[in-house]
């Protein structure tokens, strides 16, 4: 065998290492993903998803927790959304290049890599301690508001900076305002990426565990929270505390309740590729 | 009209200054309750005792095997996502077709999206149970299933980085690879990769970085014991898990113990802050270097 | 709002130029030149690309602005609409007047500057938007929003940009189906329906095929009678058909301006006819 044929063997034989590194990890998803459903999906029905959680496994059910994420959620929402769009929209569209615009950059780069434990003492200190929120949904809120911020503001500056500067010269061009042209041409043409950006970030939010147990969410809440200021818990922590006890029928439990999180969480990263997707159709420049 | 316009701009710059007060923020309370403990624990104690006790009658300060627990799992993870995510770009950038590639990315990145509960639940319910067939003297929470199934969740990290990396690099190079009678494999790896290698590095220390700041996979699977080792068969426990571990529990606040976590928590930011510096500067430096 | 200046009125004081012919809109005055530049010089940072360029020009004519690439022209054209202001390091010398008033001025709102002096680019450069959204949107920036108005403005526009009869019955339609001589055309409409007195052209047709330039140039034509046009090109011969003035830029300075018919049977300056016959740029 010359080498030459050698060579093409080698190069065949990485196709296929490609093609199997590829899937490796698809793979190792279905698999887990099929032995929590094998395990879990018998244990989830209308009493599981409405009673309260419970000493006895059999009787737990998960709605205290899937309240206290759906509260968790909306209130991240409000805070962090407005927040960070403006933020962007502010870097990418008023911030001049100076000194401190690239150390606002290199800040937000930061921001996103700090790890989310970090944002939980934060969290800790400033909302629970210092504001006096104690481990309630606002003081959870703004902690994952804080976390999701960079991300937010990531996304949304890259799709503002996809509006071609065009649309813009010609919304100047015919005496708008900086406001005018960002309100009706930049965020309109940006809006379905932004939106994708949105809800990949608030995903992100509603799988957090780490930050909320800092922040004090109880793994045994025994109401539904109803308001801002009560005490919570969310889906992940109450999965993290069946996950830790010995008993066999809580980690049946934690399966079940694994699945109602990935369902949710797939849902929402569905509905971004979807928007993404379709904005792309939409808007062809 | 000009006093609307000038609110509207005061209130996106107040949103874009909170970024900076989150920083400070941070700095201000990992700082100044770290002050604090150091000022009962000596930092050479803290840097160099060999144990970690604080939770115990006979207390010890020692960081030492916290950050073992955390570079072994660490190590693992990138063991198994540096080759894989390397192999998937050069896959996917030189190799696959274009639908083939526009099906694989975005499902590898599902990859990312899975909650890191559901991550640990996997490693400790099935990678362990399955590795204990193969290894009979595995302890039940062990460094090396927790770093393994956190090496899966970071493959789309260094994959897609990296993928981007080759394909930012100029078609000329490639046409003069294959124009001089080169296979795929061969353009990949002696002018791609090395071109690329900025951006291949840049991916791979954003990759250790998150698997510095994990939290939940290693918190669940490889237990809530500091062991200084490195054996990845052993129970240990990173600095993130034990942040967790004091938050579960009931230490009294404002006490030695309850200030650990802001120690524990300085070193965790000081480890992730330098390499996600590293990485930008790498980054904007080759971003340069192609415009 | 209080310093009203001239400029202003004569586009606030009326809404539409349907309700008036449009004549009777800027007083005539045979001595005062409609745009004129003293001793301009115009700096990116530590470059210059405009040395000291004085010019008039009248009321209702069109000008064109020729030269090889990057000689200025472009920069030039953008000074009268204030387009320029969003680069960093702009910075400009010397005095810009529309009707005698300096553009510059710091009591100028540029967002009104901009109402009067209405911009075509070189591609056509439609918002992703209806139709009749796209040819509405600066009246409904400045506050109008009465269905009638809209109506009434969106439909003259079209028809001064020789767009109505094709587009009449998909006003609801995406702009972005339009064919890119049709986008062009309704890019001038747009500008149109704020009521400007003035049009700067940025190569308006290089992107377009023979036949959708032949209908923008005869459109320029038309709209010479009640707008005074700039216009940047690339084309001599569209210099040649379509304008009365020509001035040909090099390097930053502008080299020679006269009526169009005699710079290109008899240029004064060695540059001008070595560039208009082909020998270089």
């Amino acid at each position: 065998m010359n080498s030459r044929q050698k060579n093409r063997i080698k190069d065949r034989a990485f196709k296929y290492l490609g093609i199997f590194s590829t899937s490796i990890g698809l793979i190792l998803l279905t698999v887990f993903i099929g032995s929590i459903i094998k395990d879990g999906i018998g244990r989830i029905d209308w009493d599981f998803l409405t009673n309260l959680p419970s000493r006895k496994a059999e009787k737990a059910g998960i709605l205290t927790a899937l309240a206290g994420s759906v509260w968790l959620l909306v209130m991240t929402a409000i805070v962090s959304i407005p927040l960070g769009v403006a933020a962007a929209i502010h870097l990418e569209e008023y911030s001049r290049k100076t000194r401190w615009s690239s150390f606002l950059e290199i800040n937000i780069t930061n921001l996103a890599g700090v790890p989310s434990v970090i944002y939980g003492i934060l969290g800790l200190q400033i909302f629970v301690r210092t504001m006096r929120f104690g481990g309630s949904l606002l003081a959870g809120a703004f902690t994952l508001a804080l976390l999701i911020l960079p991300i937010i503001i990531v996304t949304t500056r890259e799709a503002i900076k996809a509006v071609p500067s065009s649309i813009k010269e010609a919304s100047y061009g015919l005496g708008a305002t900086k406001w005018q042209t960002i309100r009706h041409q930049v965020l309109p043409a940006a809006g379905g990426s932004i939106a994708t950006g949105i809800i990949l970030a608030l995903s992100r939010a509603i799988g957090e565990t780490a930050p909320v147990i800092i922040i004090g969410a109880l793994a045994y809440v025994a109401f539904v929270p109803q308001s801002p200021t009560d005490e919570f818990t969310v889906l992940p922590i109450q999965i993290f505390n069946w996950v830790s006890r010995p008993d066999h029928a809580f980690v049946v439990n934690a399966a079940a309740g694994i699945i109602v999180l990935l369902a949710v969480t797939f849902m929402m990263n569905g509905i971004a590729v979807y928007l993404r997707h379709r904005w792309q159709n939409k808007v062809n420049w | 009209m000009k006093t609307k316009e000038r609110i509207i701009e005061a209130g996106l710059k107040f949103s874009s200054l909170i970024t900076v007060l989150t920083t400070l923020g941070i700095l201000w309370v990992l700082l100044s309750q770290s002050l604090v403990f150091f000022g009962e624990v000596s930092i050479i104690e803290f840097l160099t005792s060999r144990e970690w006790t604080p939770l115990f009658e006979n207390k010890h300060y020692g960081i030492l095997p916290l950050l073992a627990g955390t570079a072994l799992t660490t190590f693992v993870a990138i063991a198994v996502a540096l080759p894989l995510g390397i192999t998937i770009a050069i896959y996917l950038s030189e190799y696959a077709s274009a639908p083939i590639r526009n099906t694989f990315k975005p499902l590898l990145e599902i990859l990312a999206a899975v909650p890191t509960v559901v991550y640990g639940f996997f490693a400790l319910t099935v990678v362990t149970p399955f590795l204990k067939g193969i290894l009979p003297e595995l302890a039940t929470f062990n460094a090396l299933s927790a770093g393994l199934v956190m090496g899966v969740m970071i493959i789309p990290m260094v994959s897609s980085l990296s993928e981007d990396a080759l394909r930012a690099v100029p078609n000329s190079l490639r046409e003069a690879a294959y124009g001089m009678g080169s296979t795929r494999l061969q353009t990949a790896f002696r002018v791609l990769v090395p071109a690329a290698s900025s951006g291949i590095v840049v991916s791979v220390l954003l990759a250790i970085s998150r698997a510095i700041g994990e939290t939940m996979i290693v918190t669940i699977a490889a237990g809530q014991q500091p062991n200084l080792t490195f054996n990845p068969m052993e129970t240990v426990e990173t600095i993130t898990a034990y942040i967790v571990q004091v938050s579960l529990g009931d230490v009294p606040h404002g006490s030695i113990e309850y200030r650990t976590i802001f120690a524990a928590g300085l070193m965790l930011f000081v480890l992730t802050f330098i390499l996600n510096n590293i990485s930008y500067f790498v980054k904007k430096r080759y971003q340069q270097q192609y415009e | 709002m209080e310093e009203i200046i001239e400029i202003e009125k004569t586009v606030t004081s009326e809404k539409h130029r349907a309700e008036q012919p449009a004549d009777a809109k800027h007083t005539e005055n045979p001595v005062r030149p409609k745009l004129e530049t003293r001793g301009v010089n115009v700096f990116y940072g530590d470059n210059q690309v405009i040395t000291d360029v004085s010019i008039t020009m009248k009321e209702k004519s069109v000008t064109a602005l020729i030269g090889p690439s990057g000689c200025g022209k472009s920069t030039f054209l953008r000074l009268f609409n204030r387009m320029n202001d969003y680069i960093k390091v702009f910075r400009k010398e010397g005095d810009i007047c529309i009707d005698g008033k300096d553009i510059y001025s710091p009591s100028v709102h540029v967002e009104d500057l901009r109402k009067m002096v209405g911009m075509v680019f070189q591609k056509p450069n439609p918002f992703p938007k209806t139709i009749y959204e796209n040819v509405a949107y600066g009246l409904r920036i400045q506050g109008v929003n009465d269905k009638n108005i809209l109506d009434e403005a969106v439909e003259q526009s079209l028809k001064s940009a020789a767009l109505w009869n094709e587009v009449r019955s998909n006003l609801k339609k995406s702009a972005l189906a339009l064919s890119g001589g049709q986008q062009q055309r309704l890019c001038i409409a747009r500008a149109l329906a704020v009521n400007p007195s003035i049009l700067l052209m940025d190569e308006p047709a290089s992107a377009l095929d023979p036949i959708a330039t032949a209908k923008i140039e005869e459109l320029i034509h038309r709209l010479k009678e009640d707008y005074t046009i700039v216009i940047v090109t690339h084309n001599m011969q569209q210099a040649g058909r379509v304008s009365d003035m020509t001035a040909f830029f090099y390097l930053g300075k502008l080299i020679e301006y006269t009526e169009t018919k005699k710079l290109f049977t008899s240029p004064e300056n060695e540059m001008t006819e070595n560039y208009i016959t082909g020998r270089f740029g």
